[in-house]
């Protein structure tokens, strides 16, 4: 059975049942990203320990389910520059605003890329308490996101 | 492409590509970046540009694709510009071969390639790599109410909270394509509002906080809000003499990367607070106090991640923000003091002491004597950034101390208060 939220597409897109990965904290892009970057791996494995949701996923062509993104202000270039190597997530889902280093980072990849990382922000806490690691999720170019949780 | 911004006939024109492809591409990315946090408009930068990014890492070969298609298109910065730190010092922070090797052949391998595309955008000198950009020694310091295009976060919250300039918490690039286009999207902590307090912190210590423990708690706290700091004034004046800045140069970049704060007031002493007092403050403000249990509770929260949590340090780190010019001439005092009362010649641990490159300059030739005290005390003296420094695994394994909460929150760096660092250094351990 399908549960649906409506958000605000940053970056509109679609995806067509993606796997979750869900961080219920901050994801800070620079400890999540950099170390699979740095060793220019094909998939990007989250290197942050201070984050227990992520910490060794997989988030390559995932659907990341998330409140906002925290940390270093290379944020947003750290996200355009996975996007560009084609390691990135397939799409970024916040349950609160997009923050200001996120929003660069789906910017600079939607502008200066051929690949494309789906925003959607302003879905609510109550996508966060539902959505868990594993559920298939769809996302419209109108920012609706359906959950599915079977 | 659709958007929700008014802009002016000739913005239109740029972002129908009446300025070329790559114009085009940075307007389309700006007027975006402005759509999602609801602009209405763009206002013209008016002070200097200051860049995050000074480190040619080769993984962030993406970025020097997009700096060589704007140098391509002709395009550059209108005025000079300043840059963070350079991540290598060779000469003061020694590195085993290894970890050289990594530096130069895995890590920062582009770092010439890249400083050169700095200077052909508009890059101030080959002296301008500093977190610290605002000192009077770099030139690069804002006036009251100049709108800026900058990301690094203590030097934004920096110009934000202590000269009274208005800039966003930016990522990298970004404020780089606001200081091409000369303008930036207006929203948050540009408009009046955005710069209203959502918290006020009431500090009730019994003695003046470390300023470095101060900002970890408030940034804990309020995140990305903005705080109204009352009773800090009681400790460190109401004038914004060099002693004031330097803390809250350190307060501040505590709050920024512990929290993710971009812009503070503190009562009686910041220049929006004097000029405007209460009313910066939100009806519906939450209130914060922050006594001596506080304080001890949120430094106990630090854990202690070295590879062996029992090791002895190898090596120390003062200066991230970079110290001013006073603070140098602080730290001489110190050292010369703690020295005297260990009975010993010279610090024990490796000890890097990091300025802006005119800082260094300037306290070598005005304050001779304490620069070759420091020199002879075994000190060394650095523009390098540590943080960059840590990056290499090599060298983030290793038991580094530090008094700068920034650098404890983004690498394994231990934090200590001044005081404490001192004994360390001198004595060569705990």
């Amino acid at each position: 059975m399908a549960k649906t939220f409506k958000g605000r597409p940053v970056v509109a897109g679609k995806i067509d049942k993606g796997d979750a990965v869900v961080s219920h904290f901050g994801v800070n892009t620079l400890a999540s990203f950099q170390k699979s970057a740095l060793k220019k791996t094909s998939e990007v494995i989250c290197s942050d320990q201070n984050n227990p949701d992520l910490f060794e996923k997989n988030l390559t062509k995932k659907v990341v389910c998330l409140p906002k993104t925290i940390g270093s202000t290379t944020g947003g270039m750290v996200l355009y520059t996975v996007c560009a190597l084609g390691i990135a997530p397939a799409a970024m889902l916040f349950s609160e605003t997009i923050d200001s280093l996120a929003a660069a980072g789906v910017i600079l990849s939607e502008v200066w890329t051929d690949n494309t990382i789906v925003a959607v922000d302003g879905l609510g806490q109550e996508f966060l308490d539902y959505v868990k690691d594993g559920m298939k999720i769809t996302v419209n170019e109108d920012g609706v996101v359906s959950v599915d949780n079977n | 492409m659709n958007c929700k911004m008014n802009l002016t006939p000739e913005e239109q024109g740029i972002l129908n590509g009446e300025q070329g492809e790559t114009m085009q591409k940075v307007m389309r990315s700006l007027v975006m970046y402005g759509d999602a946090f609801g602009a209405k408009r763009f206002v013209p930068v008016t002070g200097k540009g200051h860049l995050v990014t000074s480190f040619g890492i080769s993984v962030l070969k993406p970025v020097f694709s997009i700096m060589d298609e704007l140098i391509a298109a002709g395009l550059k910065v209108d005025e000079t510009f300043t840059v963070d730190p350079r991540p290598l010092d060779y000469e003061n922070v020694k590195c085993n071969p290894l970890e050289k090797l990594i530096f130069n052949k895995m890590m920062y391998g582009m770092q010439d390639p890249y400083e050169e595309q700095l200077k052909k955008l508009g890059l101030k000198s080959d002296k301008a790599f500093t977190c610290t950009c605002y000192m009077d020694e770099v030139g690069n310091e804002p006036k009251k109410g100049d709108v800026l295009s900058w990301a690094e976060s203590s030097a934004v919250v920096y110009a934000n909270s202590v000269l009274g300039a208005r800039c966003n918490r930016n990522s990298g690039i970004i404020e780089l394509f606001g200081s091409i286009l000369g303008k930036v999207p207006e929203f948050d902590l540009l408009t009046g509002e955005g710069r209203r307090a959502k918290w006020i912190v009431e500090v009730k210590t019994s003695k003046k906080p470390e300023a470095q423990i101060l900002g970890s708690a408030i940034g804990m706290k309020v995140m990305e809000d903005v705080p109204f700091i009352k009773g800090l004034d009681k400790f460190i004046g109401t004038t914004l003499g060099d002693a004031a800045k330097a803390y809250l140069k350190d307060m501040g970049a505590a709050t920024a990367s512990n929290g993710a704060v971009g812009l503070y007031h503190v009562e009686n002493l910041t220049p929006e607070a004097v000029e405007s007092g209460g009313s910066l403050v939100q009806d519906d403000a939450k209130v914060y106090v922050i006594d001596d249990a506080e304080l001890e509770r949120v430094r106990g929260s630090y854990p202690n991640v070295w590879k062996k949590p029992g090791a002895q340090p190898s090596r120390c780190f003062i200066g991230c923000p970079h110290l001013s010019f006073a603070q140098l001439g602080e730290w001489t005092g110190r050292f010369e003091s703690e020295l005297k009362k260990q009975g010993r010649q010279k610090v024990s641990l490796s000890t890097v002491l990091t300025a802006a490159p005119e800082v260094l300059e300037r306290f070598q030739r005005e304050n001779k004597a304490a620069y070759d005290k420091l020199l002879s005390f075994g000190v060394k003296l650095s523009s390098i950034c540590p943080l960059m420094y840590m990056n290499n695994p090599l060298c983030g394994k290793k038991p580094v101390v530090t008094n700068s909460n920034k650098l404890r929150t983004y690498t394994s760096a231990r934090y200590f208060t001044d005081d404490e660092i001192a004994q360390i250094a001198v004595k060569g351990g705990f």
